[in-house]
């Protein structure tokens, strides 16, 4: 399998309206309902014993399924050509909640290290008090992450692109890693979307997505998924409506919403990425260029193989400039707002030695690649035009 | 700043108690005073209310207004403006106008004694001969319906000013993605937000906005004494609309103008009325003031009688049999049976609303996906 074909592109609009929803529904509403009851009630005794006999599929407490959670997950399925999705309270809630249901005591799990802070953070610190095992190896090397494999591996996991270099994993390498060992793969997509890449068209095992990010689109809410073959799912299911990190009907309102217009929005994306990315590698106060889509990137071949698009997300270096210096740009830009996150409507800049290693020594810092003159930015969909003249007068002060 | 840019940032300014980067949501309907006889910005939420204030900021930057009034929905914006006339004035309104509009019109606003006459706004001759000495107010839609006449906005204003009359444009199958009446020099632009400006099927709502700020003051007098304010949910969902206002309506315009030329030439199909198309008969002046773009909206009339065209609006898949328009979902529906219903038949005859017309809202679904489904459909069953 390659990058989605034009023709698997050409129904993302169609799917990101209409999948997953009644074509009919109830009162003939157009839209969904948000049906916030906390529990569901049965007309009779009899009914009762259908439902847990399974005779009848239909909700029960709120704790374990919800109708705008079902709409939600059948679309988030339908875009990234799954079986099915399991909707969290955030990103992390859905990582953890997959790792707690499928990792045991004396289990191990192999990282490629670029990640997010928060996920890495989970594992040494969490999963190692119930006795798993974390090992990191370098981003993108194979033969690291082979030799790091044991009987005791049950899971290998990445992002891609990475945050914040943006390395882009040859998926089909990666799943064809873990089948040959047969250990799952989880690759955390988020950057991407799966208007960009299907993970799971590569053989990867489990995707999930921050859906705060681009899924959402408007920075309005929290979600997280895990997508993937019903079977699988099945266990991480059960433990979300024991561990109840769910989501809420006003929240899957929201994020149903706002996936109606992802596929146009990820154009927006996709295209103020790649401007403002090259507008950056031209300008002479910047370094170097974290972007997949442009040439000098190191996975820009994997990228181009695999990727429809290449994502709003940019990091870039700037020349010879203090952590000091590097804030100061931040502090005179006039449309992105500073903040962490990503993937809205509104662009977003931030410093990752502040935002996110500001209690980091050096060393550790160094060591994750994160340097003090570092800039990401989140590009928007606002006009490319203004964005880009926002960010020269700011390059220029 | 750019047209989308500003969708997204004026009215949109992160919350200052919290950073939070999409302003709250307030629900309150008062709000605590800082002393007896000494008001705050915000008192009663009739009066005002801080997430319909940031709304109303947004529209009235993108229509390039002085301030604009959110409305509980198009027909309560359309009231409000009808209200600024007193008993013995007299309102010409085009001929080609949104049915509820109509019914307003000669149902509601004749019992408070306004006169009424309607002309072919796309016609300056037509408009100029249904003034009269006590016309105070000519209303139009910036694209007919469902006709798809386009009225040169600027001649309108020009005649209307003439005659010491104000200039109301529904602009709402435009939205200001592709016209603003008032840099044209209309007085009040009106849109049902539930359409374009919305864009989710999910929110009903109406806004007024005036280029001048005493004739502003005017109309928050009438909106404020009669209260069909929007609520506070429906103005967070309405500004979260706007931010996408300008992809969506680019994108549903472009496959629009494709379905407009695919319908010109299938068998079934007897005309497309399509401002897009170089035979409508205004497409030169859309040309001009429509900024590129033609509208998302097609009326087309088909070989068949009344009961065929029914069959074919039930018959399509994707598109939803449904009143409204402009949202991502793409809809159909028969003028005659459903949005021009509150017709009578002999005024349906008289304003070209003929039985085998069909109206389409085209959506943010894939244009393969929809050509395909009109296809199907358009199949004699």
């Amino acid at each position: 399998m390659t990058k989605p074909s034009s023709e698997t592109k050409s129904g993302m609009s169609t799917i990101s309206v209409h999948a997953g929803e009644a074509r009919q529904k109830a009162t003939g509403s157009i839209t969904d309902p948000i049906v916030c009851a906390s529990t569901f009630t049965f007309e009779s005794t009899q009914s009762v014993i259908d439902y847990i006999e399974q005779k009848q599929d239909r909700e029960e407490y709120g704790r374990y399924g919800n109708p705008n959670e079902k709409v939600a997950e059948r679309k988030l399925a339908a875009l990234d050509a799954a079986q099915d999705a399991i909707v969290f309270s955030s990103g992390m809630a859905a990582f953890v909640g997959l790792l707690m249901a499928k990792l045991n005591s004396g289990d191990e799990i192999i990282f490629f290290d670029e990640c997010y802070h928060r996920s890495r953070e989970f594992c040494f610190k969490h999963l190692s008090r119930f006795g798993v095992v974390t090992r990191q190896v370098k981003t993108g090397d194979f033969d690291a992450m082979e030799s790091a494999i044991t009987p005791r591996t049950k899971m290998l996991v990445s992002e891609s692109p990475t945050n914040p270099h943006l390395t882009v994993i040859d998926l089909e390498q990666f799943a064809d890693l873990g089948k040959k060992h047969q250990v799952e793969t989880l690759i955390d997509a988020t950057l991407a979307t799966p208007f960009n890449v299907r993970p799971l068209t590569f053989g990867v095992d489990y995707v999930l997505h921050s859906a705060t990010k681009y899924l959402g689109g408007h920075n309005d809410l929290l979600a997280g998924v895990i997508i993937g073959d019903m079977e699988k799912l099945e266990s991480v299911r059960n433990l979300r409506g024991i561990m109840g990190g769910i989501n809420s009907p006003h929240n899957l309102y929201l994020l149903e919403r706002g996936l109606k217009t992802f596929g146009l929005r990820m154009q927006r994306h996709n295209a103020n990425g790649q401007a403002i990315a090259e507008f950056l590698e031209s300008h002479p106060r910047v370094g170097r260029v974290f972007y997949p889509g442009l040439s000098s990137h190191p996975t820009h071949e994997i990228a181009k193989r695999t990727m429809h698009g290449y994502g709003g997300l940019i990091t870039f270096l700037v020349k010879d400039a203090t952590w000091e210096q590097t804030a100061k740009i931040i502090d005179s830009v006039k449309i992105p707002r500073i903040g962490p996150s990503l993937g809205g409507v509104e662009s977003l800049i931030e410093q990752p030695m502040v935002m996110s290693y500001f209690n980091y020594t050096p060393e550790d810092r160094r060591r994750f690649g994160i340097d003090d003159n570092m800039i990401r930015m989140a590009c928007g969909i606002e006009d490319t035009a203004d964005l880009i003249d926002d960010l020269r007068q700011a390059l220029e002060q | 700043m750019k047209f989308r840019t500003r969708a997204i940032h004026v009215g949109n300014e992160p919350d200052p108690a919290t950073g939070a980067v999409v302003p709250p949501l307030y629900l309150a309907s008062t709000f605590i005073q800082p002393a007896a006889g000494e008001w705050g910005k915000f008192d009663y939420s009739r009066s005002g209310s801080p997430t319909r204030a940031n709304v109303e900021r947004t529209i009235a930057d993108l229509e390039g207004g002085c301030a604009a009034l959110a409305f509980a929905s198009g027909m309560a914006a359309t009231h409000c403006a009808t209200m600024l006339l007193n008993s013995g004035d007299h309102i010409v309104a085009g001929s080609d106008i949104y049915g509820g509009t109509f019914r307003l019109l000669h149902k509601i606003c004749n019992r408070s004694g306004i006169q009424v006459t309607l002309c072919h706004a796309h016609e300056l001759d037509s408009v100029a001969a249904a003034i009269q000495s006590n016309t105070k107010m000519v209303w139009i839609e910036s694209v007919g319906n469902p006709q798809m006449t386009i009225a040169d906005i600027s001649a309108v204003a020009e005649l209307t000013r003439r005659h010491g009359a104000i200039l109301g444009v529904d602009s709402t199958f435009a939205s200001p993605v592709l016209v603003r009446p008032l840099e044209l020099g209309a007085d009040i632009c009106m849109h049902s937000a539930t359409k374009y400006l919305g864009g989710h099927s999910d929110c009903l709502a109406g806004v007024l906005v005036s280029r001048d700020p005493e004739l502003h003051r005017q109309l928050y007098f009438v909106q404020n004494a009669t209260g069909a304010v929007l609520g506070p949910l429906e103005s967070f969902l309405l500004a979260r609309g706007l931010k996408t206002l300008d992809i969506r309506m680019r994108e549903q315009c472009r496959s629009a103008q494709r379905i407009a030329e695919w319908l010109k030439q299938h068998p079934a199909v007897k005309r497309v009325l399509y401002p897009g198309l170089p035979e409508h008969p205004q497409h030169e002046l859309a040309r001009r003031q429509m900024n590129g773009l033609f509208g998302a909206m097609i009326s087309f009339e088909v070989q068949g009688d009344f009961a065929e065209t029914k069959r074919i609006c039930q018959s399509t898949k994707l598109f939803g049999l449904a009143v409204s328009l402009g949202a991502v979902e793409s809809l159909i529906e028969q003028p005659a049976s459903m949005s021009h219903a509150s017709y009578d038949a002999a005024a349906r005859a008289k304003f070209g609303i003929a039985d085998s017309l069909i109206r389409i809202s085209v959506g943010l679904e894939d244009c393969d996906d929809l050509i395909a489904d009109l296809d199907q459909a358009l199949i004699p069953g």
